[in-house]
């Protein structure tokens, strides 16, 4: 399993690391028992393009290095486009991606899909993404510590 | 490039490739050929079978075979000694490993269990050991092949094999351990432990990978795996790799030589890295730290930062380690030794090995605590969870 070099360009150099304090959507999608949260947040203009976009990863080279690149192709998108970004977009635009880290794409374009839900719920308005799982807000990493009793 | 991956494999010594240098193409014949160049070469396999015979207490040359690696012999012990002792034509029987056994074992297991054999899977403790007491409670009438690693080479933790050994005799099971970790690297005598049978590889004690042997105690029934022109006495067809077995011999023999001194550098090593690392930076923990094992083997768990992204970092720095999330080995799953004694998913990804070996340094080791620290740190940073997860508030 061997990475391009523009996924260790991304990787080594992530792009729009953070949170927008302002925001006008955020996403946060992954579960952190399979190693892998990602955190978006979108600023919108008043003609639905997406001004800026900062993430958050906590995962693989791939899983930062799809978010690193998801918030670049984003910017400066509407939101109807950029919604349609698919993982093998996100792939492609890395020179590809080994197989087995084709799920970290989909964290990204996800994570996107929930932010610009959250930006139209909050405008009253009605979702274009479907139903995409957010992460569980309550996950507790240190609930049932003492469930497998090993002695 | 700093090395501290010395647990997935180890540089050939110089003087193992010097040992090995003649039998390249100065003395090149096949061990089975009756002229003189055939017989030079006879005479090199038998003396390195000997005296691996020796280094492992064997009491007898003949109860070596010779494989190539590990994993061979894993296969072997069970598939040839089952298809013997319980074939499926006779009912089959019932065979037990440990959990965090390497896959070479545990994948037999499970293919084995796909036949139609019984099998059950005994449980570490969260102490990094398979203790006898839970082997007892697993052994039933019909068990008949019983094996768990003397070291694990995740943990390095080293297990009580002679007592493992007695509860599966107890049971008229035979024994096998995967001795690979242990080689060279603590006592390891098959007559005192009691075992039937014992893998090992020679690339991982500064021999040559694709050299493995089998240590098969005389009288268990065995009945050859590969199957072919008859070599090593009609357990292993195939031409005998002779430079591989002179330089398996020529490593075994370094690495009891210098054993109590090297592993007493290397605990020290290994001590240092935990306290250091576990001081440094917040919310890590060493995986195990009590009770017999390896020098080599640093163990650490990194809360709230996935492995692979350290590997990476580490290595852009010019250091090699290894970890266990599920990232660095494409299933969805991390490692399946850290599950096992009852470390969380979400921790086992941040888990690191750091494995040092006989060209580590202090300096190295310093040199590494030195480069993970900002890492963790900066990858920390990068994490939507860590404050709410790890923070010092939560």
């Amino acid at each position: 399993m061997i990475y391009s070099d523009k996924v260790m360009d991304h990787f080594n150099n992530p792009r729009n690391v953070g949170v927008i304090e302002d925001a006008d959507g955020m996403g946060e999608v992954g579960n952190i028992s399979c190693g892998d949260i990602m955190k978006i947040t979108i600023k919108v203009d008043d003609k639905d393009q997406i001004e800026d976009a900062k993430f958050q990863t906590l995962g693989c080279g791939a899983a930062i290095a799809t978010s690193s690149i998801v918030t670049e192709l984003v910017k400066g998108k509407s939101i109807e486009d950029a919604v349609k970004l698919t993982k093998q977009d996100v792939a492609d635009e890395l020179g590809g991606l080994p197989s087995a880290k084709m799920h970290c794409s989909v964290l990204a374009t996800d994570g996107l899909k929930v932010a610009v839900d959250d930006y139209l719920v909050s405008q009253g308005r009605e979702p274009i993404s479907g139903e995409i799982k957010s992460a569980d807000p309550n996950f507790d990493p240190h609930a049932d510590e003492d469930e497998d009793d090993h002695h | 490039m700093t090395y501290l991956d010395y647990a997935a494999t180890t540089p050939v010594d110089e003087r193992v490739l010097e040992a090995m240098m003649p039998y390249f193409s100065q003395h090149f014949g096949n061990a089975n050929s009756l002229y003189k160049t055939g017989r030079d070469a006879y005479h090199a396999l038998e003396a390195a079978r000997e005296s691996i015979a020796t280094g492992i207490g064997a009491a007898r040359p003949s109860e070596i075979v010779f494989t190539s690696g590990g994993t061979e012999s894993d296969n072997t012990a069970f598939i040839s000694v089952l298809n013997r002792i319980a074939p499926l034509s006779a009912g089959g029987g019932h065979i037990v490993a440990s959990a965090y056994e390497h896959p070479g074992v545990l994948n037999v297991l499970k293919w084995l269990g796909k036949q139609g054999y019984e099998t059950t899977l005994v449980s570490p403790c969260s102490d990094g050991f398979v203790h006898a007491d839970d082997l007892e409670a697993v052994m039933r009438p019909d068990t008949k092949l019983v094996s768990i690693m003397h070291a694990n080479n995740e943990l390095g933790t080293v297990n009580d094999v002679k007592a493992l050994a007695e509860c599966a005799h107890s049971h008229g099971a035979l024994f096998h351990t995967d001795a690979v970790q242990s080689l060279g690297k603590t006592a390891f005598d098959v007559q005192d432990l009691g075992v039937d049978m014992a893998s090992f590889s020679a690339h991982k004690i500064y021999g040559p990978k694709g050299m493995g042997g089998l240590y098969l105690r005389r009288g268990v029934n065995f009945d050859a795996l590969i199957k072919g022109g008859g070599q090593e006495s009609r357990r292993r067809s195939g031409t005998q790799n002779v430079v591989g077995a002179v330089g398996f011999a020529k490593a075994l023999e370094l690495c009891l030589e210098e054993r109590d001194e090297e592993q007493a550098r290397l605990s020290a090593l290994r001590d240092h890295i935990l306290q250091r690392v576990t001081e440094s930076l917040e919310n890590t923990q060493a995986t195990v730290s009590a009770g017999k094992r390896v020098g080599g083997i640093a163990p650490l768990l990194i809360n709230g930062v996935e492995g692979e992204s350290m590997l990476l970092q580490l290595d852009n720095l010019g250091y090699a380690v290894s970890t266990g999330s599920a990232c660095s080995s494409g299933s969805l799953d991390p490692s399946h030794v850290l599950l096992s004694i009852g470390v969380k998913k979400e921790i086992a990804h941040g888990s690191l090995r750091v494995s040092m070996g006989r060209y580590t340094t202090q300096d190295d080791v310093d040199g590494f605590i030195d480069a993970l620290i900002p890492i963790v740190e900066r990858l920390r940073a990068m994490s939507p969870v860590y404050q709410k997860y790890f923070g010092k508030e939560s």
